[in-house]
């Protein structure tokens, strides 16, 4: 029994591993079903199950007829522009409003600081459903329902909670000291916001914006209460699909939104290295 | 990362009451009370003061322009269902005169003839206005089955002229349809001209008023089951998540620091992965012939395929793998704090480990533990999209039957009522969380 102290006994060491044996079965139940989906994208028939031509790894039970339909039927290249656009916008929307409030927020000025910082980051909190039915009425006075501009601002009070989170926390390691310097200095404080400001949080900013894509690239239920027909995306789609008629169309829609988040994942990750090098910490 | 917002209004006040004072005197350091009998010249303190309003304007002006689009795109929305819960003006504006004269009707038998002629004329102008069919779908939801005798009786009345009606109107009335000669459609029409009422709140609490104004339970009782099976799941997902998240986040946080980072990998990958997708793969899963039933039947283990799909289960199944990220998260980042030498002190002094864990480790990860809970308690509450796609019909919960109030049956003041109150009770638990936990403590990855 190399490597535990002398007092463990055998079932010391037994619950060591099975413990490890746990964590790893809870890891396998989070990871499998989103891996499970990727081979079933390449199915050349229309089932959501494994045949037993794939199973036997014959060639010809694969194909890449569902990524075709993908590219091919206009349904599915609308939602997926829909959904880059709403959720660009969205995101630049919330990112401008919540990096300039994060900023507000950090200084210890600010007056009713506990109670803003409720307020501004409910919009997590607050159930989706909710959220939906109030915009759907109030909405509708302004002629925003089934607009663009309706679901960019939707979008854009869902994700500005992520953006003050990831913007204060990069504020909490900064130096307040940098800006009076600038001011003493003289510049104005819009130029030293500029200058100084912005160039040190600028990883938690991004990651802030890209939390606020996220989050409006993945949100459907307010899609399904304040889109018409035109403004449908592709968690929309998906959801009518798995709805209505299911098809590998919507596995191949899932690989493809997986790589993304692998993709989005490695830059936050990156973000994050790079935030602490700026920080100096390790 | 964590954000702290800890720092009380008071704070920066007495520090730059302090810092002035410094400048202005001998050089004290310490706080304002420390500094005795030394105070401020009256200019001297009506400049500090117009300096701390000057920053804490500018702070503010800062936040502000977020503020205002908050208070338009969120704030008001729900206010809007809030008011809409309890405040409907549609009928009180389609028949006011007709309201104003039922006033003085007692509720027994039939209201007098004025009442029925006044009716019958503002029921003619709705029918040529095309109005009618309103004010049917609003006296029908008081008394199940008068949309029709409205809907009917108004388009007889369309062809008379306004001289006949003004003189026999009662009588048109009653007899275009005999429900008019009863006190339960009239009781219906009184009680939706209300502007305010409290009567959907009662609906959504499966409550309703008698005839004589008392407040008794409905026959069919739904919705407050239906909470009841909503915070039933919730509490099983989130007991789930911790059962399946803590022995996790144990591995993870005594690993060595690479090997956590790359399990960690397998914890973020499904965080940040579309929900729609994750739902998707739980119905590929789980389906008549998908691929847990397939193997089952390939293994032996059954011969017939189960049911999984579209059931209570389904749902529980599918938001646990959803959540469990939630909860693992704040467990690991607190339990990474823990240092270990104090359980392995425990047990070199001869404490078995069971007692060692629950006396020692356990207390010490309660603030990520409740942390997890509770996050995981207030997002399953509220859930929609996974119960609406796996749950069938036995794994609805209360966000599923909102949306059918909003989509399908229309009526959208009940669905802003049991609205209202599933608000009140995520606000409750969100006060809990930022008592114990701090709103502005939660972290993202």
């Amino acid at each position: 029994m190399r490597g535990f102290p002398e007092y463990f006994t055998i079932w010391h060491v037994a619950g060591h591993y099975a413990l490890r044996i746990v964590a790893y079965l809870v890891l396998a139940f989070l990871i499998v079903p989103i891996l499970v989906i990727i081979p079933l994208s390449f199915n050349a028939e229309p089932f959501f199950t494994f045949t037993s031509g794939m199973l036997a790894l014959d060639p010809d039970a694969y194909s890449l007829r569902w990524y075709e339909e993908i590219i091919t039927d206009q349904k599915w290249t609308l939602a997926i522009r829909n959904s880059f656009v709403i959720g660009i916008a969205a995101a630049i929307l919330a990112t401008v409003l919540g990096t300039v409030a994060a900023v507000g927020l950090a200084s210890p000025w600010m007056p009713f600081k506990r109670m803003i910082t409720a307020l501004l980051l409910s919009p997590m909190i607050v159930p989706l459903i909710i959220i939906a039915a109030g915009m759907f009425f109030f909405y509708t006075g302004f002629g925003l329902v089934a607009t663009y501009a309706g679901l960019i601002i939707a979008h854009a009070a869902l994700g500005v909670p992520f953006v003050i989170i990831t913007v204060t926390a990069t504020l909490a390691g900064f130096d307040r000291t940098l800006f009076s310097a600038g001011v003493s200095l003289g510049g104005s404080p819009v130029r030293v916001f500029w200058d100084i400001v912005i160039p040190l949080i600028r990883p938690g900013v991004i990651s802030g914006g890209l939390f606020a894509f996220v989050t409006s690239f993945d949100e459907v239920v307010l899609v399904l209460f304040l889109a018409g027909p035109q403004q449908r995306t592709i968690p929309r789609q998906m959801f009518s699909g798995l709805r209505e008629q299911i098809n590998p169309t919507i596995l191949a829609v899932a690989t493809l939104l997986v790589v993304l988040s692998v993709a989005l994942l490695v830059t936050l990750e990156f973000l994050r290295r790079r935030s602490e090098r700026l920080r100096g910490s390790p | 990362m964590a954000a702290s917002v800890s720092d009380a209004p008071e704070a920066p006040r007495a520090q730059a009451r302090g810092a002035l004072q410094g400048t202005g005197g001998a050089g004290t350091t310490a706080g304002p009370r420390a500094a005795g009998p030394k105070r401020l010249a009256p200019e001297d303190a009506r400049n500090a003061a117009r300096e701390v309003r000057r920053r804490r304007l500018r702070a503010f002006l800062f936040v502000a322009p977020l503020l205002v689009f908050i208070m338009f795109a969120f704030v008001a929305p729900i206010a809007t269902m809030l008011m809409r819960s309890a405040y409907n003006p549609t009928v009180a504006d389609l028949v006011p005169a007709s309201l104003e004269a039922i006033e003085a009707w007692d509720g027994e038998g039939r209201p007098s003839d004025d009442v029925l002629t006044q009716f019958a004329v503002d029921l003619k102008r709705l029918a040529n206005d095309r109005t009618s069919g309103q004010l049917a779908e609003e006296i029908n939801r008081y008394l199940p089955g008068t949309s029709s005798v409205v809907k009917s009786t108004a388009r007889g009345l369309r062809r008379v002229d306004d001289d006949t009606l003004a003189t026999s109107g009662a009588t048109l009335l009653l007899e275009a349809n005999d429900a008019w000669s009863e006190p339960g459609i009239w009781r219906a029409l009184r009680n939706a001209g209300q502007v305010y009422t409290a009567s959907y709140y009662l609906t959504a609490l499966d409550l309703e008023f008698a005839r004589d104004g008392s407040i008794q339970q409905r026959d069919t009782q739904i919705y407050l089951k239906l909470y009841g099976k909503t915070l039933w799941m919730a509490l099983i997902i989130t007991l789930l998540t911790l059962i399946l998240g803590y022995p996790l986040a144990f591995h993870m946080a005594h690993s060595s620091t690479s090997r956590a980072n790359f399990l960690m990998v397998f914890v973020l990958l499904p965080f940040w992965t579309s929900l729609l997708v994750r739902t998707t793969s739980w119905i590929a899963l789980l389906q008549t012939n998908g691929v847990v039933n397939s193997t089952l039947i390939a293994l032996g283990l059954t011969r017939d395929p189960l049911e999984l799909l579209y059931t209570q289960f389904s749902t529980i199944i599918a938001m646990t793998h959803i959540l469990l990220p939630f909860m693992v998260l704040p467990l690991y980042s607190v339990m990474r704090g823990i240092d270990p030498s104090y359980m392995r002190a425990a047990m070199s002094m001869g404490s078995r480990p069971i007692p060692a864990f629950l006396r020692i480790y356990l207390p010490m990860s309660l603030p990520g533990l409740s942390a997890g809970a509770l996050l995981v308690f207030i997002i399953s509450v509220g859930y929609y999209i996974t119960p609406a796609l796996v749950g069938g019909t036995d794994g609805q919960m209360i966000s599923n039957i909102i949306a059918f109030h909003m989509q399908q049956s229309n009526n959208w003041e009940l669905a802003a009522a049991l609205g209202s109150l599933l608000l009140l009770l995520i606000v409750a638990l969100y006060w809990l969380y930022d008592r114990f936990i701090g709103a502005g403590n939660i972290k993202l990855g």
